[in-house]
């Protein structure tokens, strides 16, 4: 949907007006197109001098990357920087690292990327160690704050002290990061285990890294789930597309759009989970991606509400879900590779006035994800998958409905001064749905453009 | 029962019905008031298509048609074809048998598969009664036509002298019998008051029919059967909160001329209404390559007509003559169904047909039987609703029998583990009528 705002401030004049007036003046963000670069410039490779370090340039050396170990190198806009702080165990090395990056962040390209490459204070042995180590959250989140020019700045966090920068889980996931792909994804820490990767990382952005695989998306009629599809299909998926039956005349659309399958089942029916599978093997011969993502919204003051607005809002957002996925654990069918992504909210992070039964809902879909996340690995011989994506302000026929100044501040609220567009939550969807997408497990990751409020 | 698809010596292999949809039917003047034929036929097939993922495929032929046609709308199913993500190099051609348009679509289209001369094929059909082709008088006509063809202004100006007040109105499309005049109603009444068909005995049929349709809704049913349109999403006629006493109140409105009491109510005779249907058709193996289900086998079809001009036999009645004929050609007594769909196009066809099976007298001398063709349980009867309650867009009705029989027998094969069989007739205007036997497939392996 288009963003007269942005136009706006980006145009001649109304970008001198804007910046006299100290507006604020978001940049069109770079967005995912099959065949288009990885990164919009060179990248940087910041980090020790040590082995660490070199692999990771190596493998992006691998990825036909122009790939640099100086910030001094004339006027090249750096497309990305990577951090390798893995080996940084002592604060006072910090800057010393980061401090590189100064000068070339003044050389940003559009739409650039910063991802540091760190390890989790929880595994740390020393007070020390676990200081630097968390001492990257921080600096990672502001530094998202500073960042302009649609480019953003993420961070990768290892869990565990065997996991190497330059393992497969980790390059997909930076992967993931420095594409386009990501372009909504703000201030953000992503937790990296040490599941398997079940793709080649070299090829996971190439046009179809879901080939071969079926995926089923519910609430799939409209907005962010008809998002989902298309970007899904986009990457190879055979699809089917669930909705209630009322949706039917939309979720026809979009089923032939993508050349999917529809199938209109209320989600909160028993047997859906079953039904669902059923259909997905008797159809198409498989399952292996399950996303989540119909939900509905009953906003009321907790004063106001009546206990069957309560009971609907967790009826459809959290209840279905465990339903169904105790059914597609339950399955014989569900054992490749498979994965569940879930869609959580900002909401349920952070709260939101009017929304304690929503707020609730998408909140015990984090507690759910974390807790099925090892379920679903067990049952899969390690190759199963559970997660959750968060959504800030998106633009939405949902969110179109928000009284238009409500809507076009919080719209503003964000490190990107902008909602983000369905495919941006559908982009990230797809990375922790495909095969390479394996080392991420039991998380949430947040696409809201790095929200002020809350997150 | 056999189910090979290989040919047999004489050529014929086993068609199937795999799936259905249609968009909820609407009330004249309701849902669909702005909706063309074109507009709700593409909605029922880009519905099919999404259930079943035919996007890209070609399908063998794609046959249906409407009974109400704007002549511009000669094409009317390859045109729908060409607006849906369909192969566009799919043939189709449009048909028209009345209200039986939609089931003799099925028939040909089943044949077809049989003889191999196509591996699928999508019989449809669609109706509007809202947006019904409104044609010029015939004195308007002429002077377009000879006015069109004129060489000089005068020519022209001078057609147009001719035509007269009257001219200016138009012909709207009739559902009378042209040879005599009477509407169907009209006609069923007498057939009604023939066979001595009571007021209850059709409000109990139309009640059912409401009540079993609803019911099918409410079980999910209807799910995979129906795509909502245009904001309708269940069907507009359907009423499930109807009661006997509700009924019994309605004034009839037919066969008030008639000397027996007047019986036929608006609430137990279909209503007029807009809507479109198609089922997916195929051979084994063409089903089997794209993994879809084979609800039913289509067996047989037989199609009849009687002499109503001369009152020899009521207008409706042919469906009774196509069954038994089509009883005795698969050695199938009615007995041998677990299912049978009779079209309500009024309460008292149900109770006229049944009446007329069960008559010695009439089996005997009017269907050259030994005796009554025989009875049939109630609650075999139109078991998820038919047109009292659905409604009635003419060449629709077929398609949507045919979907949700299919469904029907392949839900009674999977629950019960044992075979079942339909019969189904629909009856139409000229004194047509025809009547098909569907069976369901026992799962691979089985029997």
């Amino acid at each position: 949907m288009s963003d007269k705002y942005i136009d706006l401030v980006n145009g001649g004049f109304g970008g001198t007006v804007a910046k006299k007036l100290g507006l604020p003046q978001p940049a069109p963000l770079r967005r995912y197109k099959p065949g288009a670069a990885l990164v919009p410039g060179p990248v940087l490779v910041l980090g020790p001098d040590t082995d660490q370090t070199d692999a990771v340039a190596s493998a992006l050396l691998g990825w036909d990357l122009e790939v640099h170990r100086s910030p001094s190198t004339g006027t090249a806009r750096w497309g990305a920087v990577v951090v390798v702080l893995s080996e940084v165990d002592d604060a006072s090395q910090l800057g010393e690292h980061v401090l590189p990056l100064s000068p070339a962040l003044k050389q940003m390209a559009r739409g650039g990327r910063v991802v540091t490459i760190s390890r989790a204070a929880s595994g740390a042995t020393t007070p020390t160690a676990a200081a630097a180590r968390q001492a990257v959250d921080g600096f990672v989140r502001s530094l998202g704050k500073e960042m302009r020019g649609g480019a953003t700045a993420n961070g990768l966090v290892l869990a565990h002290e065997s996991t190497t920068p330059a393992d497969d889980g980790v390059l997909a996931a930076l992967r993931f990061f420095l594409s386009a792909r990501s372009s909504f994804v703000d201030g953000q820490l992503l937790t990296i285990g040490d599941a398997p990767v079940l793709a080649d990382v070299t090829t996971s952005d190439e046009e179809r890294p879901l080939a071969g695989r079926v995926a089923v998306v519910t609430g799939a009629a409209r907005g962010i789930g008809a998002a989902i599809a298309r970007t899904l299909a986009r990457d190879g998926a055979a699809l089917v597309l669930v909705d209630v039956p009322a949706a039917g005349e939309h979720l026809a659309k979009v089923a032939n759009e993508v050349r999917g399958t529809a199938l209109q089942l209320d989600i909160t029916a028993p047997d859906a989970g079953s039904r669902i599978i059923e259909h997905a093997i008797a159809r198409h011969g498989g399952l292996h991606v399950v996303v989540h993502n119909a939900g509905i919204t009953r906003d009321k003051l907790l004063a106001n509400m009546k206990p069957e607005t309560w009971e609907s809002v967790l009826a459809v957002n959290l209840a279905a879900q465990l339903r169904i996925n105790e059914q597609l654990l339950a399955s014989e069918h569900f054992r490749d590779a498979p994965r569940i992504v879930s869609l959580a909210s900002t909401s349920g992070i952070a709260g939101n006035r009017g929304q304690t039964n929503y707020g609730a809902s998408k909140a015990g879909v984090i507690g759910m994800v974390r807790a099925t996340a090892p379920l679903l690995a067990a049952a899969s011989g390690g190759t199963g998958t559970v997660n959750a994506v968060a959504p800030g302000f998106i633009v939405t026929e949902m969110t179109a409905r928000i009284p238009f100044a409500t809507r076009e501040v919080a719209k503003r609220l964000n490190s990107l001064q902008q909602g983000g567009d369905p495919s941006d939550v559908a982009e990230a969807i797809a990375f922790l749905a495909s095969p390479a997408g394996g080392a991420v497990n039991g998380q949430v990751l947040r696409v809201c453009g790095q929200n002020l409020v809350g997150a | 029962m056999s189910q090979s698809t290989t040919p047999t010596a004489d050529g014929v292999r086993d068609a199937y019905v795999l799936g259905g949809n249609r968009i909820p039917f609407g009330k004249v003047g309701g849902a669909y008031a702005r909706a063309s034929n074109q507009d709700m036929l593409t909605a029922a097939l880009d519905g099919l298509i999404a259930r079943h993922g035919l996007q890209s495929e070609r399908i063998g032929e794609v046959v249906g048609g409407a009974v109400l046609k704007h002549s511009a709308d000669f094409n009317l199913v390859r045109e729908c074809v060409l607006g849906t993500t369909l192969d566009p190099r799919t043939p189709a051609f449009d048909l028209q048998q009345a209200c039986a348009t939609g089931l003799e679509a099925v028939v040909t289209l089943g044949n077809k598969i049989r003889l191999g001369q196509a591996e699928s094929g999508i019989a449809c059909g669609v109706d509007s009664t809202s947006d019904a082709p409104i044609a010029v008088s015939k004195g308007l006509r002429r002077a377009l036509l000879t006015a069109a063809n004129a060489k000089d202004t005068a020519t022209r100006v001078k057609a147009f002298l001719k035509v007269r007040p009257k001219d200016l109105a138009p012909d709207a499309p009739r559902t009378d019998e042209p040879r005599t005049g009477l509407s169907m109603g009209e006609h069923q009444a007498i057939t009604t008051a023939r066979w001595g068909v009571t007021r209850e005995a059709q409000d109990e049929v139309a009640l059912r029919s409401h009540h079993n349709l609803a019911a099918s809704y409410e079980r999910g049913f209807q799910d995979d059967l129906v795509t909502p349109y245009r904001g309708l999403v269940r069907d507009q006629i359907l009423r499930p909160e109807t009661s006997a006493e509700k009924l019994a109140k309605l004034s009839p409105v037919f066969g008030k001329r008639l000397p027996t009491p007047a019986t036929m109510t608006a609430g137990n005779s279909t209503p007029l209404s807009d809507g479109a249907s198609a089922v997916l058709l195929g051979s084994r193996e063409w089903a089997q390559e794209r993994n879809l289900p084979l609800l039913a086998r289509f067996v047989d079809a037989e199609t009849a007509a009687v002499d109503f001009v001369h009152g020899h036999e009521g207008l409706l009645m042919a469906p009774v003559h196509a069954a038994a004929r089509l009883l005795k050609r698969n050695g199938l007594r009615l007995e041998d169904f677990d299912y049978v769909e009779i079209h309500e196009a009024f309460a008292s066809v149900l109770l006229t047909t049944q009446a007329a099976w069960a008559d010695d007298e009439y089996c005997r001398t009017e269907l050259g039987l030994d005796g009554a063709l025989g009875t049939i349980d109630p609650d075999r009867i139109n078991v998820n609703g038919s047109s009292l309650a659905a409604g009635h867009p003419f060449a629709a009705t077929g398609g949507r029998i045919v979907a949700q029989t299919a469904k029907q027998l392949a839900e009674h094969q999977r629950e019960h583990g044992t075979p079942a069989r339909a019969l189904i007739t629909v009856c139409a205007a000229g004194g047509l009528g025809v009547a098909a036997i569907l069976e369901s497939v026992p799962a691979e392996g089985g029997n």
